[in-house]
């Protein structure tokens, strides 16, 4: 096959990020500046993001059998790079203090990113898989980043471990389906699978253990016991990332993967995906009832959050995919948002980070504009209107309804009223009145910073997205999925 | 476009109230009082103007006399569409007057955080005017979780920390998860409709005129009814889900008080007459008998429970349980009268119960407690305040020549030649109203005195606000077709619907 033009614009966002890469390795290797190795990634990721609409110029179009740039890719190239933009802005003001070498965060980011934005163009097994590896390896580095604080060095290596055992499920999954089924491409495989009346119990097999694989990078239950400790060791922007930009990427391939190989016959897959979102919701949000750290209130959330996403996998019809696309960008601006606040509370770097609640007790009276952007997260997350979490959940209940998963519809019913429990308590911990002198405040000038502009953003955004959502409603429908030619 | 400022200013008042506390704890009191004069102002107007008596003829869309619409959704047909009719109007007024009611009453208790107080206040109100207003039902939904978010940090933050064991937050949160886990049912009914109209039509809308119609199987009009009923049950409350409500009305400050006896249960009975009766009539007429067992259940596990308390603001709230089980069987008997009946039962107890809690509020900031066990033969040593407090007991317990005769006697009257027994046991809850409502009187103001000291009268504010209810309910007490003539129309909609529907199907 011949590469045109045409071909190489379609890569330029993923070229563009791979070079930023090398060039920020080049610029260490003669002198070390923080400033100019987050600035670099900063321009470099914003030129990815603005070859996307030359993309969109060329798109849809096939680059080799592995990747398929369409406007199903695009919508989520955009997403994983504005993400990962906020986590650069964020990582800048936390790790300006860190007294270690911080310009090689940005390399590892930035190979993360060229991961993710390989992993939501896939359409063959191969480049799922290269997407996944080259996306999860840098994050063990970034957990593991304030390697001196010892929380932060376990989630390295407990998500090292725990990760290259789910990478080891999906491998193994892959060659049960290769060997039955001789192809690796998304199609192949739903063509021979849907040729086979009886599936052989290696197809069961390696569905199933792909199911864990990919159910372990997503974070549901039962395969969630990782994410509260990284989520909570990790430092701030790093769980920011690691919520944000691996749950799109991964999330946006599952669902390429369901609608290009529609899932076996007899259904047994969807019974074992809506059963997992419904354990997701209830474990998620009963467990995140008794926590007294921010991050890892965030961390059980965020299962819950992937439980309510999964009903529009099990959907996969109707609505679904546009349900999933808004889902996700309002869950991952806010989430942004959230540890965004996190992120600005921590920083500086000194040492592990202002995670427990009661480093968050009456943030009100001492940074009001901060605490109502917390409140403004907090009341995305638990879908309240005006905000954009409700608009989010209005398309699960949607997406529920259309397709009659009444068991479902009824998990997120009592997963919000859950939710609202502990999420109404960080929000009234942050109006109450502390009774001495904060041990961890954000800096005076926070909202001057680059990074608090962007909390601030983020806030408005969400706010904006939830009174007025038609213009993302719009830009969600424009990107449907192709099929390969 | 008259519509759409109703909604905006308490907004835009809330706002201004925020960031004005910088220059002091008056502007935003006397913003956020000016801010409710001209939302009240601009209803008096509209009510004023507008013609609201009986119209030419029944159709079949609402006979609305303002109406605004926006596009904004698109993608699911909603938009933003305002209508007011007389029903609405009478609601708005007595948010407008309410709102003014809770800024004053607050003028003295709230000295903390002021502007962050008037702030969520009028969110508050101004979220209600919207459900009153909204006719596209995800606008009506979505009013109806944004009020809560204020009510919540208006409990939570400036809130009494009550009796034992019951921390004002705990009330809070209580009253957010029912009330929300109760909306998202609503949500999933609404939701549920709207498609059973897309796979008739062909296309996404959530306009109540046009949804109405949509015609449904006999067990989906059933579920879907349930839907909204439960979220408005909660609301209102009716018995098995009424947990929330002592708590919270116990633990709020006393315009938080008001508020939620005053408007915020009258919403849930709003949306019953506006939304869950046109639009599943036959399902509501079947759940009747049930409805009303639930109905009578209230009024006398209400009175009961009143009667057993020994915190004032405890044996109001429980008292409202006992008058709201009278609306239940009023909106249920669906005939002209009772439907009149309830809008004057509700305008009456939005009165009455908006007295009671004043005068328990200013009780409390005079004596320091809402205790009644340390209270007694207070009368004669407070100023004025145990003659208003008798005025509103009476007209608590339904005394002729108050509001709240007229309420009841109407819903009575209305139901009885639908259900007759459901009347007669009725009736007994009553007496039971005067029981508790007399011993209230009973136990703070007369007996033996337990403090034995004189305390400072009423002021001139506070005896303006209790003089104006009083004026009102004896007002209504005597000339309840004020009230009656405006929203007979949207009544007799509402009745000549259901029964059309009814009808229909059993011939």
């Amino acid at each position: 096959m011949n590469l045109t033009s045409s071909h190489l614009i379609a890569l330029l966002p993923l070229m563009l990020v791979c070079v930023t890469v090398v060039i920020v390795m080049l610029t260490v290797a003669w002198r070390r500046s923080h400033f100019v190795s987050a600035t670099l990634t900063v321009i470099g990721l914003n030129a990815a993001l603005a070859s996307l609409i030359l993309v969109g110029q060329v798109a849809p179009i096939q680059v080799t059998p592995l990747v398929m740039i369409d406007h199903y890719s695009i919508l989520y190239m955009a997403m994983i790079l504005i993400a990962a933009l906020a986590c650069s802005t964020l990582a800048y003001a936390y790790l300006e203090t860190l007294p270690d070498q911080r310009d090689e965060f940005y390399m590892l980011l930035g190979c993360s990113v060229a991961g993710g934005l390989l992993l939501v163009s896939s359409q063959h097994l191969t480049s799922l898989f290269i997407g996944l590896e080259l996306m999860s390896l840098p994050l063990y580095g970034m957990a593991a980043y304030a390697f001196k604080e010892r929380l932060s060095l376990e989630a390295g290596i407990k998500y090292m471990v725990l990760s290259a055992m789910a990478s080891a499920f999906l491998l193994f999954g892959m060659a049960l389906l290769y060997a039955e089924s001789g192809t690796l491409s998304f199609t192949g495989l739903g063509a021979s699978l849907a040729n086979d009346a009886l599936h052989s119990n290696w197809v069961v097999a390696g569905v199933g253990l792909m199911v864990v694989g990919l159910g372990f990078k997503l974070s549901v239950a039962p395969f969630h016991l990782w994410t509260p400790d990284v989520y909570e060791g990790a430092p701030a922007p790093v769980s920011a990332f690691l919520a944000t930009v691996s749950k799109i990427a991964v999330f946006a391939v599952l669902m390429r993967l369901f609608s290009l190989a529609p899932a076996t016959g007899d259904g047994w897959l969807h019974t074992v995906i809506a059963l997992m979102a419904l354990l997701s919701m209830v474990v998620g949000n009963l467990l995140a009832l008794m926590q007294k750290n921010l991050k890892r209130i965030i961390g059980y959330s965020s299962i819950a959050h992937l439980g309510y996403l999964l009903t529009a996998l099990v959907a996969s019809d109707g609505l679904a995919l546009e349900a999933a696309a808004i889902y996700l960008a309002t869950y991952v601006a806010t989430t942004l948002g959230a540890f965004g606040v996190i992120t600005l509370v921590s920083s500086p770097y000194k040492g592990s980070d202002a995670g427990l609640l009661y480093h968050y007790r009456g943030l009100f009276w001492r940074r009001p504009y901060l605490t109502a952007v917390l409140t403004v997260m907090m009341l995305s997350l638990a879908g309240i209107p005006m905000t954009a979490g409700f608009i989010g959940k209005f398309y699960i209940f949607t997406v529920g309804v259309e397709s009659e998963l009444w068991w479902l519809v009824g998990g997120v019913v009592l997963g919000s009223a859950l939710g609202l429990y502990y999420y109404l308590r960080v929000m009234v911990t942050l109006y109450l009145k502390s009774a001495d002198e904060p041990e961890r405040d954000a800096p005076n000038d926070w909202a001057q910073q680059v990074g608090g502009l962007m909390v601030l953003l983020l806030a408005a955004l969400v706010f904006l997205i939830g009174v007025y959502p038609q213009p993302l409603i719009d830009l969600v429908q424009m990107a449907g999925i192709q099929m390969p030619i | 476009m008259i519509l759409l400022w109703l909604i905006l200013i308490p907004f835009i008042g809330g706002l201004l109230c925020w960031q004005t506390e910088r220059f002091g704890i008056k502007p935003p009191r006397v913003i956020a009082l000016v801010t409710m004069l001209l939302e009240l102002a601009i209803a008096i107007v509209l009510w004023w103007h507008g013609d609201y008596g009986l119209a030419d003829t029944i159709g079949d869309t609402p006979n609305w006399v303002l109406e605004y619409q926006l596009p904004w959704i698109e993608r699911f047909g909603i938009s933003f569409h305002l209508g007011l009719d007389g029903l609405s109007l009478i609601m708005i007024l007595l948010t407008g007057f309410l709102g003014v009611l809770a800024v004053t009453c607050s003028w003295a208790e709230i000295d903390r955080r002021v502007g962050f107080f008037h702030l969520n206040l009028l969110w508050i109100i101004g979220a209600v005017v919207g459900i009153f207003l909204a006719i596209d039902l995800f606008l009506f939904f979505f009013f109806w979780e944004m009020m809560l978010v204020p009510m919540y940090f208006l409990i939570a933050l400036w809130g009494h920390s009550g009796s034992k064991g019951n921390s004002r937050v705990g009330a809070a949160m209580k009253f957010f998860i029912y009330t929300q886990a109760s909306g998202l049912l609503m949500l999933v009914a609404i939701l549920g409709l709207v498609f059973a109209h897309f796979l008739q039509a062909g296309v996404f809308t959530f306009d109540y005129s046009v949804l109405r119609t949509t015609t449904l199987s006999e067990p989906v009009a059933m579920l879907l009814m349930l839907g909204f009923f439960i979220a408005f049950a909660v609301k209102l409350p009716v018995v098995p889900l009424h947990g929330w409500l002592p708590d919270a009305h116990a633990q709020a400050p006393t315009a938080g008080s008001v508020d939620l006896a005053g408007i915020l249960l009258k919403t849930a009975a709003y949306g019953m007459l506006r939304f869950m009766m046109p639009m599943f009539p036959d399902a509501a007429m079947q759940f009747a008998p049930v409805a009303m067992a639930l109905g009578l259940i209230g009024i006398f596990y209400g009175a009961v429970m009143a009667f057993s308390q020994t915190d004032v603001k405890r044996l109001i709230a429980c008292s409202s349980i006992s008058h709201m089980g009278f609306v239940l069987i009023g909106i249920f008997s669906n005939t002209l009268i009772s439907l009149q009946g309830v809008v004057a039962l509700m305008v009456a107890h939005a009165f009455s119960s908006a007295g009671l809690f004043i005068v328990s509020g200013q009780l409390y900031e005079r004596l320091g407690t809402r205790d009644m066990r340390e209270m007694g033969g207070l009368f004669g040593k407070v100023g004025a305040l145990p003659g208003f407090a008798m005025v509103f007991v009476m007209a608590s317990l339904g005394m002729p020549g108050t509001a709240n005769f007229i309420g009841e006697f109407l819903i009575l009257f209305g139901a009885f030649e639908v259900v007759p027994w459901v009347v007669v046991v009725a009736s007994i809850g009553l007496v039971l109203a005067a029981v508790y409502s007399l011993i209230l009187m009973q136990r703070i103001y007369f007996g033996p005195a337990k403090i034995d000291r004189a305390y400072s009268g009423l002021d001139t504010r506070e005896f303006l606000m209790l003089l104006t209810l009083f004026v009102l309910t004896i007002a209504l007490g005597f000339f309840p077709q004020l009230v009656l003539d405006v929203s007979e129309h949207a009544m007799t909609e509402v009745v000549t619907w259901v029964s059309a529907a009814t009808n229909s199907s059993t011939l």
